[in-house]
């Protein structure tokens, strides 16, 4: 049985002795920028679909969403995209097989870091 | 004795058991989102702070019906099979099950639930 035959793969990194770096950082927070989105699409939706249903509806959905709470969800939502998409553009540079090596790819790290605070500042601007 | 290679034992095993079919939906849906996203947030931008009648006849325009619909659409899809890879690699067993039902069935919601209401408002 080739199955006998396994070897003793050593542990993946433990988190605790794993000293973080740009690029693990980068990483984890692509992660929780797309996946956290959930929350501002949520919102979106409810205020939307509260605008389908009728004026007093809508005037109870936008009056939490140009709250203070509202605000503070959609500023970062707006952040999260801005890095999640930045993130998501370096994906798709690796996939093609570019930027790879450390060098490279901690400074497309910082690109991701830094653009996504630019284009936040940049929208709240444009909008 | 069976004698197989290791690339023949590992073959049909990703780590999730499928693996390239994923990818290349997110692949594909994050170019589509890569040319979605930007306006839809700048339309989404202008809309909001609107009163109820300007919010009506923003989204009733053609060109913003269909790009909320299709950023809807695209993202849920995306959010779906990524929520997924991350379910994957922190759950196991029915927790990881009942986890990944859940995250498909909010996105369809979500979906479902924002389609209805451009519907409503577009026509």
């Amino acid at each position: 049985m080739a199955e006998s035959n396994r070897v003793i793969r050593p542990l993946s990194p433990h988190l605790q002795v794993y000293r973080p770096q740009l690029t693990s950082i980068t990483s984890i927070l692509t992660r929780i920028t797309g996946n956290g989105l959930i929350v501002g699409t949520v919102l979106f939706v409810w205020w939307l679909v509260a605008a389908a249903a009728g004026p007093e509806q809508f005037a109870t959905a936008d009056a939490v969403v140009t709250s203070w709470f509202g605000n503070i969800v959609l500023f970062l939502s707006l952040w999260a995209v801005a890095y999640h998409y930045l993130a998501g553009l370096r994906h798709l540079i690796w996939d093609s097989g570019h930027g790879l090596d450390i060098p490279t790819a901690e400074k497309l790290g910082w690109g991701v870091v830094i653009g996504s605070v630019v284009l936040t500042v940049l929208t709240l601007i444009v909008i | 004795m069976r004698y197989i290679t290791d690339r023949k034992r590992a073959n049909p095993k990703g780590a999730a058991h499928t693996g390239t079919e994923h990818h290349w939906f997110m692949m594909v849906s994050s170019v589509a989102l890569a040319f979605l996203i930007p306006a839809f947030v700048i339309a989404f931008g202008r809309a909001l702070g609107g009163s109820h009648e300007e919010v009506l006849a923003f989204f009733a325009r053609p060109f913003i019906a269909i790009l909320t619909g299709l950023t809807l659409v695209a993202s849920m899809r995306h959010f779906a099979k990524g929520a997924t890879t991350m379910i994957e690699d922190y759950a196991q067993g029915t927790t990881r099950k009942a986890l990944i039902i859940g995250a498909i069935s909010l996105s369809w919601a979500v979906t479902a639930t924002g389609l209805f209401a451009l519907a409503k408002i577009a026509l």
